[in-house]
């Protein structure tokens, strides 16, 4: 029985919760090999992976393609500002010509919910979802878990407020996945305006920041996410940080050792104010590192072993 | 091998180490995982005793450096490497429980050289059971088994399963072929 039996990894959605401390347990045995003079092992050499980007990016195709590198895999990356999908191929037609120059993995990152399930159900490669539209972002949430696991000692048991846009955010989804799986009291806070239906059901959810911070253990801020928004959903990003911007009066409410957390790019004085970003208590630079981490394990998961398991 | 004879073995390398490195605080111990780990731990505390200074112990996890991982399913838990100390210069021996291929130590040598250059690595083993596929030896042995290459020699540890005791097992039909040679 292999102790991660999935092809893809596509979101936290369908995983159990062992599968996600297999990751978690992984990444954390990975973190070390960063620390060496020497940042490389030969663990897949010989493994061709794509970066295919229909969507910017700084952190996430950088951690990808870091590990990569350190795994010794062969990579490249399409920014398809740069490619043909801007003359109009379809995704379908970019992704069978890629999978005929016959790579191991296609990491991909797109604007529609689904594009990357789609993908999997035509492609041959492994697929990993690096975004997928307002749906999920799996490694996200995993190396938000790993940070948290690093700085508490535990994830069950936690209380962790999940603050900002939640109607468009691909984070908070796959978080909130992670999370109640592994036994976190979840609470939601976001304007009336960004809550998404039916979310209620999953985690109790707030319009008041203050009580959601209330003894957290931890607080994870989510980016106002200006490029998706359609319409007016709040008056002003200064209306918008001094009813749902994290202050420092305000990490006061939660516990003396809370920790904070945000996926980047930070929104500085809309979502999170310049004192509490640089505080003692950010952990944001430390998720970026084991984002690093929770790639190259999911590389070695997915790719290197010799799988025989469907998707 | 019961736990005396396991113990001599243990007692008779530990003396051979310190003979050859009487600077025993620039050697360090790195334990192979996982039986190595243990084995290392319990040599630098024999090792320690007669000496004034222990050497350092560190442990190494090989599964990223394995030849054979794209043949194994499914993956191997990768547990780990921890060398919290810089191995320039200094003498290194390596310790597993069991040396046969040879590839498992390959794979460690060629680990090791990603954290330094040491100015030597040994090789330090409980069983040396032969059949080798490389050009590798062992620099301290515990004892050496005569076995035929189908047998599996199992080492067991007190610290991972209750018991010292080193078993040599005859091939179960099945089981012994699918199975990877170690671990």
């Amino acid at each position: 029985m292999s102790l991660f039996p999935h092809r893809h990894l596509l979101g936290i959605e369908p995983l159990l919760p062992a599968e996600i401390e297999t990751i978690l347990d992984t990444a954390q045995s990975m973190r070390e090999i960063l620390d060496r003079p020497i940042k490389k092992v030969p663990t897949l050499r010989g493994k061709t992976v794509i970066n295919l980007f229909y969507e910017p990016s700084t952190r996430t195709r950088s951690s990808f393609e870091v590990a990569e590198r350190v795994l010794s895999a062969d990579s490249l990356s399409i920014a398809t500002a740069t490619s043909s999908a801007s003359k109009g191929e379809t995704l379908l037609d970019t992704a069978w010509n890629l999978e005929a120059m016959k790579p191991d993995m296609i990491i991909i990152r797109h604007a529609s919910s689904g594009a990357p399930h789609f993908l999997a159900r035509h492609c041959r490669p492994a697929i990993v979802n690096a975004g997928d539209g307002a749906h999920e972002h799996p490694t996200q949430a995993l190396l938000d878990a790993l940070t948290l696991r690093q700085k508490k000692g535990r994830i069950a048991g936690l209380r962790v407020a999940i603050v900002g846009d939640l109607l468009h955010s691909r984070v908070a989804r796959s978080n909130l996945w992670l999370l109640t799986k592994l036994g976190v009291d979840v609470i939601l806070c976001a304007p009336p305006t960004l809550v998404p239906p039916g979310i209620e059901a999953l985690a109790p959810v707030t319009h008041r920041i203050d009580e959601a911070c209330e003894g957290a253990d931890a607080v994870m801020m989510l980016r106002v996410q200006r490029e998706r928004m359609t319409g007016g959903y709040f008056p002003s990003s200064r209306e918008y940080h001094l009813r749902f911007g994290l202050t420092e009066a305000r990490v006061r409410r939660a516990r003396r050792d809370v920790v904070i957390l945000h996926p980047g790019p930070m929104n500085r004085g809309v979502e999170i104010s310049t004192e509490v970003a640089d505080g003692p208590y950010s952990v944001i630079l430390d998720q970026v590192t084991n984002g690093v981490a929770i790639r190259m394990a999911v590389l070695y998961l997915l790719l290197g072993g010799h799988s025989e398991v469907g998707a | 091998m019961d736990a005396s004879r396991l113990a001599r073995g243990l007692a008779r390398i530990a003396r051979q180490i310190v003979e050859r490195h009487p600077d025993i605080e620039h050697t360090a111990l790195v334990g192979i995982r996982t039986r190595g780990v243990p084995l290392a731990q319990r040599l630098a505390r024999v090792v320690a005793k007669g000496e004034a200074r222990r050497p350092r112990v560190g442990a190494l996890d090989i599964t990223l450096y394995r030849d054979d991982l794209t043949t194994m399913a499914p993956n191997p838990v990768v547990r780990g490497t921890e060398i919290p100390f810089s191995i320039d210069g200094c003498c290194v021996v390596l310790v597993d429980d069991v040396l046969f291929t040879g590839r498992t130590v390959r794979a460690a040598l060629d680990e090791l050289v990603d954290f330094g250059r040491p100015a030597r690595i040994e090789l330090a083993v409980l069983v040396d059971r032969g059949h080798r596929e490389l050009p590798i030896r062992a620099d301290y042995v515990g004892r050496t088994l005569n076995t035929a290459r189908e047998q599996t020699v199992q080492v067991r540890l007190k610290e991972q399963d209750g018991e010292d005791r080193v078993l040599l097992l005859e091939p179960e039909p099945l089981v012994a072929r699918t199975q990877g040679r170690r671990r």
